[in-house]
């Protein structure tokens, strides 16, 4: 996926940047709202993050010009102002939705997949392995052409393994991206969503492989 | 016995007095508790009905009524005012002074309208005009004259007949000669010159009312000016001999009025009585209970010529006004 | 902000009543002069009246004294005495000397000698009655040498007192009237100066506690400068008020930015940590950063909130339609956690409020639902009508039951959040939007387990 971070904190923009990167992303950065501008007239972006306080300006005049060029790529605003005051106004404005900083990166992609699947708009492709199907915005599973229900924590675990198969995942990096920091849970939960995984992949010719004391991986028969 | 004795002792006191009733009467019972002392000029027949009802409705009321005449009347009350608690007079002149000088005690509950009544004390409740008495034979053939100016017409037509046969007051004897006299000066110009022709003719002076009906009777004068119409009316209707003239061009008409004296023992007696005496005259049915002619209506005041109750009155009496009046009247009629 | 204190307004007087009793106080003592003013007048013309005829019935007496015959004869007029009858039947007297010796009248009336041509004027007694009295003079020529006439009438007073009295009633009438009229026209005077004052007053009371504009309404020239600092301190209020909300959105911005910057860096290396130590310390960081994070968030929500609650912003809205909005957004964070939010909202729900104060106190009960809800456990939410009222449930651990008196107070938080992040304001947060709209806040644990809010307008 492409984003646009519009954000005039670098410190906070490089760490943004590189947690996004880490994920596969790729991301163009913008300082000021003249610099957004040109990005997203010419640029195509899945997704824009755009901060609320800006150097030259509002991030709102940022939301304002860019709707008014049609432009239906997908804005989620991060924001460092209280709730109470701006939300309304954001979405009015024609925000898709919100965050407020600091963030968890895993609610960002929650949100960014929400946003993504309501806009229906992605350059992500169906990923296909095996005879298992897997729509990433949609968040879609199908084995065998069958759409098999996932819960999210399993579709998120499907999908990094997905991403990156045959590729060894340690428990450690998978609880770190199924569970936020105040979830009360040993790492030893991860067996069991790996466990339901297989479960709904039963029957299909994907499975995911436990190698002791490594990880995970997701091996098509 | 005691009663009697102490009867005897104010008997005799009133003697001491020395005051010569012309009429004394007494109405009511003779152990009543309070007695009301009415002093009157006017003759007890008039008054007797009224009287004596009087006494009969109030429980323990007894009325001495003494009779005196309006000069006499004037004087007892200025040397002594308490003696009495109601005062009638014809005089006027004299009530009206009496009440002015404040021999008379203001009576609240009684209404009368002004020209009946002076200060709320001096109440009129007869109206009478004074009248021409003729003697019926003389006039038989001539006419009863209506006016004043006819009977002028008569004298100047028949000098000698009525040489010496006319009679009036003489005002410098009579309180109530001078009176109508006054009044008939003030009220016409023919008064002087009907003076005149009188006196030209000779004119007797009498000093009562009586004395001049009885000569026109007897038909010594012929004509009698200026008498007392009611007390003459009583004698014509008993005497044929005479005839009552109320001259049609204007009647000066006296009033009989009635005062409680200032410092009357028995006030609320002395209302009453007054109150009585004023309803009597007023209302004549069923019966006429006041045998004196009744103070007419408004409308017929006019006419009559009645004498206001006005302290214009106390002209008269004053000394000068009637040194003057009388010189000019002396002129007038002694020839 | 609105204590007790605030309310209460130091009285001293009533600009109605002072202006009232003025006027009506200047009424009366206009009243009363314009009585004595016209009783006086009045008695004095009424005096002089009976002067004149006084004087014209000694006038008369004297006109008509004459010498005839060397004597001295006079014939009083009837007109004399004629016109001095009165109303009230007054009783006179009077008295005639010829060079001081008595002539007729009354002889021991007191008279005052007055100078040939000339009449005097004084009040006497005689009888007991109070009298006014005239005497004049007149001095015949004769043959036999001059002589003069002195005449004195006296006259009571009871008719001039009568027409006194009928003056003074009058006179107390008219001052009565006067009054009356200045009274009423006091009342009205009052009412329309105070009118605009009382209109301002209502006015200003009538606007919505937000609405900050100055006042347009035409008000007379001497409101004016009250009206012009009243419209100079909305002003500035609004300009402060508009300060402490930009203060607090700065506040916030300087304090979750870095926070947010840090958070970012320390998930990026714990992805690069392999090390158990590293780990737990880089999550126990983070998490140190969330709870600082969100009670900054929730301070500064809470001040913001408290902020607006003083001015509260009503509209018409749909509980129901608030509700699902903000279900909406904070769907992906309950995926997240494989919790369920169940939104039952059959139908609309019409209050006056605060759409965004409603909103932030429902998002603090999810949140807390949210972090007590078991992994793959479903949360209620159950809008409903009369009273309107939103229920959070969840299948938690519940409220601690001893605590729940407590729980909506500051910084209190469940005996057994202990490891759960929160700062213990949110529920806070959600009694004082209750509160503001008039409703309560309701904590109760449901039978079957878990955690029931409700929030009751």
């Amino acid at each position: 996926m492409k984003f646009l971070l519009v954000e005039d904190n670098v410190e906070l923009a490089n760490a943004v940047i590189s947690r996004i990167k880490m994920d596969g992303h790729v991301i163009d950065h913008a300082e000021k709202i003249e610099d957004a501008k040109l990005f997203s007239d010419t640029g195509e972006y899945d997704l824009i993050l755009l901060d609320i306080m800006l150097p030259d300006g509002d991030g709102r005049s940022f939301l304002e010009h860019h709707r008014a060029r049609n432009r239906n790529t997908p804005v989620i605003v991060l924001t460092a102002r209280s709730e109470v005051s701006d939300r309304i106004s954001l979405l009015d404005l024609g925000a898709d939705d919100y965050m407020t900083k600091p963030f968890d990166h895993a609610e960002l992609q929650a949100r960014c997949r929400a946003v993504l699947r309501r806009n229906h708009g992605s350059s992500q492709p169906v990923i296909t392995i095996g005879d298992v199907r897997f729509d990433p915005v949609a968040g879609q599973v199908l084995v065998q052409g069958t759409p098999v229900k996932l819960r999210n924590r399993e579709l998120r675990l499907f999908e990094l393994l997905i991403n990156a198969p045959n590729q060894i995942f340690s428990k450690q990096k998978l609880f770190d991206r199924l569970f936020s920091f105040d979830d009360d849970v040993s790492e030893n939960a991860i067996e069991v969503y790996i466990g339901r995984l297989r479960k709904h992949l039963d029957g299909s010719n994907v499975t995911i492989t436990t190698l002791r004391g490594l990880g995970y991986r997701l091996d098509v028969k | 016995m005691r009663n009697i004795i102490l009867l005897i002792f104010l008997a005799a006191a009133n003697l001491v007095q020395a005051q010569d009733w012309e009429d004394r009467k007494l109405f009511g019972p003779s152990n009543a508790q309070q007695v009301l002392r009415v002093l009157s000029s006017t003759d007890v027949v008039y008054l007797d009905t009224v009287l004596s009802d009087f006494v009969r409705t109030v429980d323990g009321a007894q009325i001495e009524y003494l009779v005196t005449g309006t000069a006499d009347i004037n004087d007892i009350i200025r040397k002594d005012p308490d003696a009495y608690d109601v005062v009638i007079s014809s005089a006027m002149d004299l009530q009206v002074k009496l009440t002015n000088d404040g021999f008379a005690k203001p009576l609240r509950t009684i209404e009368r309208p002004d020209w009946m009544q002076w200060r709320q004390s001096l109440f009129g409740f007869s109206a009478e005009p004074a009248a021409i008495v003729v003697n019926t034979a003389a006039f038989k053939d001539l006419g009863l004259p209506r006016t004043r100016q006819e009977l002028i017409s008569l004298f100047r037509a028949e000098p000698d007949l009525f040489r010496d046969k006319i009679a009036t007051y003489d005002i410098r004897r009579s309180g109530l000669g001078y009176f109508f006299a006054t009044q008939d000066a003030r009220a016409s110009e023919t008064f002087w010159r009907f003076t005149e022709v009188i006196g030209n003719l000779g004119t007797r002076l009498y000093c009562c009312s009586g004395e001049m009906i009885t000569a026109v009777a007897k038909g010594d004068v012929l004509v009698a000016y200026n008498v007392l119409g009611s007390y003459a009316a009583t004698q014509a209707l008993a005497d044929p001999r005479i005839q009552v003239i109320v001259p049609e061009d204007f009647a000066t008409t006296m009033m009989r009025t009635i005062f409680v004296t200032r410092n009357t023992s028995r006030p609320k007696l002395a209302e009453s009585f007054v109150a009585h005496l004023l309803e009597a005259a007023e209302s004549r049915e069923p019966v006429d209970r006041l045998q004196l002619p009744p103070l007419e209506s408004e409308a017929g005041r006019e006419l009559q010529k009645v004498v206001p109750l006005e302290p214009s009155l106390m002209i008269y009496l004053d000394r000068l006004s009637r040194k003057a009046f009388t010189l000019e009247w002396e002129s007038a009629i002694i020839q | 902000m609105n204590d007790q204190n605030g309310d209460k307004v130091n009285i001293a007087g009533s600009l109605r009543n002072t202006l009232m009793i003025s006027l009506i106080g200047g009424a009366l003592v206009l009243a009363v002069i314009l009585y004595l003013v016209v009783r006086t007048y009045a008695a004095q013309i009424a005096q002089s009246t009976q002067d004149r005829i006084l004087s014209a019935s000694v006038t008369s007496i004297l006109d008509a004294a004459a010498i005839r015959n060397e004597a001295l004869s006079v014939e009083l007029p009837y007109s004399a005495f004629s016109i001095l009858s009165t109303q009230a039947d007054d009783r006179f007297f009077y008295a005639i000397h010829q060079d001081g010796r008595f002539l007729s009248g009354y002889e021991h009336m007191v008279f005052t000698e007055t100078p040939n041509g000339q009449m005097k004027f004084y009040a006497g007694r005689y009888d007991g009655s109070d009298l006014r009295i005239a005497t004049g003079s007149r001095r015949l020529v004769g043959a036999n040498g001059q002589t003069t006439l002195t005449v004195s009438v006296a006259q009571g007073q009871q008719s001039l007192a009568g027409v006194l009295n009928r003056i003074s009633r009058n006179a107390g009438l008219l001052g009565f009237g006067f009054f009356a009229l200045m009274t009423l026209l006091s009342l009205w005077l009052t009412y329309a100066t105070i009118a605009p004052l009382t209109r301002l007053a209502a006015s200003v009371q009538r606007r919505g506690p937000e609405d900050l504009r100055p006042v347009a309404a035409p008000v007379p020239a001497e409101m004016a400068p009250l009206v012009g600092s009243l419209n100079s301190f909305m002003r500035r209020l609004a300009h402060s008020l508009d300060q402490s909300e930009e203060f607090i959105a700065e506040a916030a911005h300087r304090v979750r930015t870095p926070l947010a910057t840090v958070r970012s860096y320390a998930e990026t290396t714990l992805q690069r940590v392999d090390k158990l130590e590293n780990r737990q310390a880089l999550r126990a960081m983070v998490r140190a950063i969330d709870e600082s994070s969100r009670a900054a968030g929730q301070l500064l929500d809470h001040a913001m909130i408290t902020f607006r609650a003083d001015h509260l912003r009503r509209s018409k809205l749909d509980l129901a339609e608030v509700t699902g909005d903000l279900i909406r957004a904070m769907r992906p964070l309950a995926d997240m956690k494989d919790v369920d939010l169940d939104l039952s909202a059959t139908q609309q729900v019409w209050i006056e409020g605060d759409a965004i104060l409603l909103q932030n106190a429902l998002r603090n009960l999810v949140d807390n639902a949210l972090k007590y809800a078991p992994a793959e456990s479903v949360i209620q939410i159950i809008v409903s009508d009369d009273p309107a009222n939103i229920r959070v449930q969840d299948s938690g651990p519940g409220f601690p039951q001893d605590e729940i008196p407590d729980l909506s107070t500051r910084f209190t938080r469940g005996s057994n959040a202990a490891e759960t992040i929160g700062s213990g304001l949110g529920l806070t947060i959600a009694q004082d939007v209750a509160v503001a709209h008039g409703g309560t806040l309701i904590l109760t644990n449901r039978k079957e387990g878990g955690a029931c809010a409700t929030l009751s307008f």
